[in-house]
């Protein structure tokens, strides 16, 4: 099946989450306290190889798997890039986990924070029940 | 090496791997990094219940749905088969200062005094797992990404808007640690 790819890499993702601890409540609390360079070290590593890489795609016009030619949409400013974001920080700092943490933290045990995921669902759902109704 | 495995990655490691997550997703189907987007496909498939932003074909972006699903067995692989039997280190202000406010369990990866099962059904569940986690849904659909769709993709890819959300996602995570936590816990204590 042509997904089991994108299992494989969610599967090695998820075990750097755990492993580096980026899964952890105290490593997001360090890091919003200025008290550990850990995440910074994380976000800002991967920020440059995630760049070097974008731009050698781009440079040297690599293709994908298919032969497409590999197209990144950027994602247009709105209002809701600074509140949004905002909202998302106040609840990173409450729950330290970003979206991509809450699966991982899920398949680790911690049961309640599959608690977290439906509220975030519900939150998204939300989102795009009232979204005409908010500035962008 | 599997000892190695064992103990806590170095954030180089982790960051290293993680930036290339970026490149692997292009290559190998022309997939853009981003999961927050995965709780809208939820939505799309479970409860579009008529409402626009929910009207779209999600089953063209399953794959995203087989990535999260890898996330959760990266989990539990991470913390069962190659688990640190030793407590996580944290810096030991971090520490004081969250003793300060009242967490006493600083074992796991997550204090099991605030999410601990048992917590669910109370006070603390409904501050720190049902509104956290509704702020986390709703802001990062708001923003049209999260840390890994604007922080890492947005920014490897040099759009001033991810750099506009990234700003404001550290900005409203120091908002409520220092502000925001002193009252809660003593909502709480």
């Amino acid at each position: 099946m042509k997904n089991l790819k994108y299992l494989l890499v969610g599967i090695v993702f998820g075990v750097v989450f755990v492993k580096a601890e980026i899964v952890s409540w105290f490593r997001i609390q360090e890091m919003f306290r200025f008290q550990s360079f850990h995440m910074y070290g994380v976000i800002g590593t991967a920020v440059v190889v995630g760049l070097i890489s974008v731009q050698l795609i781009k440079r040297l016009n690599i293709k994908s798997l298919d032969g497409e030619n590999i197209n990144i949409i950027p994602k247009p400013y709105t209002k809701g890039t600074i509140i949004g974001s905002l909202l998302f920080g106040f609840g990173w700092a409450i729950t330290g986990a970003c979206p991509g943490p809450l699966f991982a933290e899920i398949g680790a045990g911690f049961w309640s924070i599959g608690v977290t995921l439906l509220s975030a669902i519900a939150g998204t759902w939300v989102y795009g029940a009232i979204r005409h109704r908010l500035p962008h | 090496m599997l000892e190695l495995l064992k103990q806590p990655w170095h954030w180089s490691v982790a960051g290293l791997l993680i930036g290339l997550t970026v490149p692997t997703l292009l290559i190998i189907g022309n997939k853009t990094f981003g999961l927050s987007s995965n709780l809208r496909h939820i939505c799309a498939a479970v409860l579009p219940a008529n409402i626009d932003f929910f009207k779209y074909d999600w089953k063209k972006e399953a794959w995203n749905l087989f990535f999260a699903a890898g996330i959760l067995i990266g989990g539990f692989v991470g913390n069962n088969l190659l688990s640190n039997p030793a407590d996580i280190v944290i810096n030991t202000q971090t520490i004081s200062d969250l003793k300060a406010l009242g967490v006493q369990n600083f074992s796991g990866l997550l204090p099991d005094d605030i999410f601990g099962v048992a917590h669910i059904f109370s006070i603390k569940g409904l501050i720190f797992l049902v509104i956290g986690g509704f702020l986390v849904g709703f802001g990062t659909r708001y923003a049209n990404g999260c840390t890994s769709g604007h922080a890492i993709m947005g920014l490897s890819n040099l759009q001033w808007p991810s750099l506009v959300a990234t700003i404001s996602f550290m900005l409203g995570g120091m908002l409520m640690t220092w502000l925001g936590f002193p009252l809660i816990f003593r909502l709480l204590n």
